[in-house]
C-alpha cells in the first residue's frame, strides 16, 4: 500500500507522501475504502504542477486514529476512471477537481459545477445556466426557490421535481457565495490577515475554521500549543455548540408554527453569545482564535460568570425542550420526516451530526482527538432513525453533553502560561492536514507549503461540502411542505461550501 | 397549557425597554477613540489585517476595520475601543474616526432623502440579500427581530419578497455569482427605495475587496443610505442605525 500514516495536526514533508500512478492510486484508494465503515475520505484536491495536475487524498481511519495520505500526478489529456462510480462519497470531490483542472472523470455519475469559481478551468459555464436534470411529463412540474430565499439567510438554488405535493427529487445548487477564499490563503501573507480569513469561512463556525487554521498553522511551525490556549479554544467550539444548536432548534420551531419553542429557543441563543462577548468582545468570537498565542485569557472571574450563565440557562432550556419533545403536534412533524438511512450516509460519506444521526460513529473530537478532548474522554451522540426527530434529539443531548464538559472545564482553569513558545515561520516543502469537529461536523483544512515556507496550497472543506446531498436524499417522497423542516434540522452552510 | 404558563412565566420579561439606551455587557468593541499620543504610526499602519488604519492624522476607517482589537491590544495607549454601539451613518466619511476626536458617528438629516422620513418613518419592510455574507451579519440581522431587540415593535420588518420591500440589506462583499441576483431584486423594488449595508464586507468588501471572484458594480450606480458597520454587527448597531435614518431627530 502506497500511502503515508500521519495524526490529526500531524506536519510531513511533501516528497514523503508516497506517489503512485493513476491506476494503482485508483485500485488503493476503492480498497481502502470500500466496505470498511471506519474509513472515510477527509479531503481529496488537486493542485498545479507545470502543466499536470497533483491530486492529494486524505482518507481517516477512525479506528487507528490515523489518516492515510497519498498522492497521484496526473494530467488533463487522459481522461480518468471515476471513484465515484464505485464509491458515491466521492462525487463531490471529483466534481471540484473537475471544475478546477478540467480533468474528466468518465463514468461520474453526474459531473457537474460545483461553485463556480472564478479560476475554473471552462470559463464559458456560468452560474445562470447550471445543468438541472429535467423533466419531460405531464404530470409532474418543477419548482425553483432562489438563489435569494424569503428568510434572513444565504442564497442557494433548490430545484424540486414534483408530483403534486410530493417531492421525487431535489437538485440543489450553490456557488452564489464563492469569495475566492482559498486564493486569498495565498495571496493576503499577513498572519493576521489569515486568521480574519479563516474566521470569515462560516461566520457561524468561527470558532470551529479559527481553530482548524490554528491547527495548521502551528503544526506547520512546530509550534506547542499550551494549556491555556488549548482550554480557550476546547471552551470556545463548545460554546459555540450549543449557541448554534439552540438557534438551530428554535428555527425547526418556526419551520413547524411552533411559536413558543421559536421564540425561547431563540432567545436563549443571547445569554451564550453575551458570554462569548464579555470574553472576547464578539458575539460570535470573532478575533479570539489567533495563533500561537492566548488572545483573551479566561480568567476565574468569567469562570464564575459562565457557570452563572449556565444555571440559569439550563433549567430554562430543559423546560422547553422536554416540553417540545412532548407536543404530539410537534412530534407528529418531526417524526419520520426527512429519513436518511444509514445505508445512503455512509454511501455519501456523511460526517458529523448528519452521519450520527442515522447512527453511524463519526466524531473527531473521538476518532481524531485534538485540544483537550482526550481528556474529556467524548462519547458521541448517536441516533438510529436519520429523521427530523433525531435531528432536534441530537441538537438537545449534545447541548447537554456540552454544558457538563464546560463545567468540567471551567471547574480546573489552567493559569496563563507565563513563557510562550515564540510562533516561527511555517516549515518548508511541508504537508499539514488538520481536523476538527465543529458543530456542524468535520471541518478539514490542508496546507502545502513551498520551498520557502510560504503557503502555496490552502484547501479548505467543510462539512457541508458532502453533507449537501443528505437533504435532497431526505426529502424525497417528503411533501414539499416539509421541505423548511427538513433544511432547517440540517442548517447546512452555504459560504463554507462555496469558499 | 399549565406548562406552557410556566415556560412564560420563567421567561418573564425579555424584550430590551429602551434599545436606545440599553447598555451592552463585557468588554464589547464598539466606536474606537483614538488618542494624540505619539507611537510608531507605520508599525501600526502595518500591524491592521484590512488597512483600516490611516496615517497623519492616525485614522480608523469604521467601514474597513473587522474589530479585531489587535491595535488597541498592541497600542493601548493609542487606541481604545469603547462600548458605543451607534456606529450607523449614511455619509461614508463619518465612518472615518480622527485622532484626538470623540465624537459619536451619527447620520446627518440633511442628507436623507425626504421620502424617507415622509414614507418610511413609520413603517418600513426590507429585503435582505446575502451576496458573500459569511453568516454571521445575517444572523444578527434575525437577531434584531427577536424578542429581546424586537425591531418590529418601531415597525421594522423583513419580507420575504422585493415587491413587498421599500428597500434593500446587503450583507458580503457581493460575489460575482450573485451579482445579478442582486440587480433583478433591486429593481423588483418598487420606488422610493433605499439601499443598506450591514457589515464591512458589505461596505468596504473587507479582506475579499481584492478577490476576482467579486463584483462590486452594483454599489458603483445607487446611493446607498445607510452603512452598518461591525464583523458582524450589534444587532443595537443595526437597530438604532435603521431609526436614525427613518425617524426624525427631535
Amino acid at each position: 500500500m502506497n500511502y503515508i500514516s500521519i495524526k490529526n495536526n500531524q506536519t510531513i514533508l511533501l516528497k514523503d507522501i508516497p506517489e503512485s500512478n493513476y491506476e494503482s492510486f485508483y485500485d488503493m484508494i476503492i480498497e481502502l475504502v470500500q466496505g470498511h465503515i471506519a474509513r472515510h475520505c477527509v479531503n481529496y484536491f488537486g493542485y498545479r504542477v507545470g502543466n499536470n495536475v497533483k491530486l492529494i487524498c486524505g482518507i481517516a481511519d477512525d479506528s487507528t486514529h490515523e489518516i492515510l495520505v497519498s498522492t497521484c500526478l496526473v494530467n488533463k489529456a487522459h481522461e480518468l476512471e471515476s471513484f465515484s462510480a464505485q464509491l458515491l462519497c466521492f462525487e463531490k470531490f471529483e466534481r471540484e477537481i473537475h471544475e478546477n483542472f478540467g480533468i474528466n472523470f468518465i463514468d461520474h455519475p453526474w459531473l457537474k459545477p460545483v461553485r463556480y469559481a472564478f479560476n475554473r478551468d471552462d470559463k464559458s459555464q456560468t452560474i445562470a445556466n447550471y445543468p438541472f436534470f429535467s423533466i419531460d411529463s405531464e404530470e409532474l412540474h418543477e419548482v425553483g426557490v432562489g438563489p435569494i430565499h424569503a428568510g434572513i439567510i444565504e442564497p442557494g438554488h433548490f430545484r424540486f421535481i414534483c408530483n403534486g405535493e410530493q417531492i421525487l427529487h431535489l437538485e440543489i445548487q450553490l456557488g452564489y457565495q464563492h469569495r475566492g477564499i482559498e486564493q486569498l490563503f495565498i495571496e493576503k501573507k499577513k498572519l493576521a490577515q489569515r486568521a480574519t480569513l479563516a474566521e470569515d469561512i462560516a461566520g457561524d463556525t468561527v470558532v470551529g475554521h479559527g481553530t482548524t487554521f490554528a491547527h495548521v498553522w502551528e503544526s506547520l511551525s512546530g509550534f506547542e500549543a499550551t494549556n491555556d490556549i488549548e482550554f480557550s479554544r476546547t471552551l470556545a467550539q463548545e460554546l459555540e455548540r450549543i449557541a448554534i444548536h439552540v438557534s438551530d432548534m428554535s428555527g425547526a420551531c418556526t419551520d413547524i408554527a411552533y411559536q413558543l419553542g421559536n421564540v425561547v429557543f431563540g432567545r436563549l441563543r443571547t445569554p451564550i453569545i453575551n458570554f462569548l462577548q464579555e470574553w472576547t468582545g464578539n458575539r460570535l468570537a470573532k478575533g479570539l482564535i489567533r495563533p500561537g498565542r492566548n488572545k483573551f485569557p479566561f480568567t476565574l472571574a468569567l469562570g464564575e460568570r459562565l457557570s452563572q450563565v449556565l444555571d440559569i440557562f439550563e433549567p430554562e432550556f430543559n423546560e422547553m425542550a422536554e416540553k417540545l419533545f412532548k407536543l404530539p403536534s410537534v412530534l407528529s412533524r418531526f417524526e419520520h420526516t426527512g429519513i436518511v438511512s444509514n445505508a445512503d450516509a455512509i454511501s455519501i460519506g456523511a460526517v458529523g451530526m448528519t452521519a450520527r444521526m442515522t447512527n453511524l460513529n463519526r466524531d473527531i473530537r473521538s476518532s481524531h482527538p485534538y485540544s483537550m478532548y482526550q481528556e474529556l474522554n467524548h462519547l458521541p451522540v448517536l441516533k438510529r432513525h436519520g429523521d427530523v426527530y433525531s435531528r432536534i434529539q441530537i441538537r438537545r443531548e449534545e447541548i447537554a453533553q456540552s454544558l457538563a464538559y464546560i463545567r468540567k472545564l471551567i471547574s480546573d482553569i489552567p493559569l496563563q502560561a507565563s513563557t510562550v513558545p515564540e510562533l516561527k515561520t511555517p516549515a518548508p516543502d511541508s504537508f499539514c492536514l488538520s481536523l476538527v469537529e465543529g458543530w456542524r461536523g468535520e471541518i478539514c483544512h490542508c496546507a502545502l507549503t513551498d520551498k520557502k515556507g510560504e503557503l502555496m496550497v490552502y484547501k479548505i472543506k467543510d462539512p457541508s461540502f458532502h453533507n449537501w446531498l443528505a437533504l435532497a436524499l431526505s426529502v424525497r417522497n417528503n411533501e414539499i411542505s416539509d421541505f423548511p423542516i427538513c433544511n432547517k434540522s440540517f442548517n447546512f452552510s452555504y459560504s463554507g461550501h462555496d469558499l | 397549557m399549565l406548562d406552557n404558563l410556566k415556560i412564560v412565566f420563567h421567561q418573564g420579561k425579555q424584550y430590551i425597554p429602551n434599545v436606545r439606551k440599553a447598555v451592552v455587557p463585557g468588554i464589547f468593541r464598539g466606536r474606537p477613540v483614538i488618542s494624540l499620543q505619539k507611537v510608531n504610526e507605520a508599525e501600526l499602519i502595518d500591524m491592521c489585517p484590512t488597512d483600516a488604519i490611516l496615517g497623519n492624522p492616525v485614522r480608523i476607517d469604521l467601514g474597513k476595520c473587522t474589530f479585531c482589537g489587535e491595535c488597541a491590544m498592541r497600542f493601548p495607549e493609542k487606541i481604545t475601543f469603547t462600548k458605543d454601539y451607534k456606529l450607523a451613518t449614511n455619509v461614508p466619511e463619518r465612518l472615518i474616526i480622527t485622532e484626538g476626536t470623540d465624537q459619536p458617528v451619527e447620520i446627518d438629516p440633511e442628507l436623507v432623502r425626504n421620502e424617507i422620513h415622509r414614507v418610511l418613518g413609520r413603517s418600513m419592510k426590507l429585503r435582505q440579500i446575502s451576496a458573500g455574507g459569511d453568516n454571521s451579519c445575517e444572523m444578527e440581522l434575525n437577531a434584531a427581530n427577536n424578542v429581546q431587540f424586537d425591531m418590529s415593535r418601531f415597525g421594522i420588518d423583513f419580507v420575504a419578497s422585493p415587491r413587498h420591500a421599500d428597500g434593500i440589506v446587503i450583507t458580503g462583499p457581493i460575489t460575482k455569482n450573485m451579482a445579478e441576483a442582486v440587480q433583478i431584486c433591486y429593481d423588483a423594488t418598487p420606488e422610493p427605495k433605499i439601499i443598506v449595508l450591514v457589515g464591512t464586507d458589505a461596505i468596504s468588501g473587507g479582506l475579499f475587496k481584492d478577490s476576482q471572484a467579486i463584483d462590486r458594480n452594483f454599489l458603483d450606480k445607487y446611493p446607498v443610505d445607510l452603512y452598518i458597520p461591525g464583523n458582524p454587527a450589534h444587532p443595537l448597531t443595526i437597530v438604532n442605525g435603521l431609526l436614525d435614518l427613518t425617524r426624525k431627530l427631535k
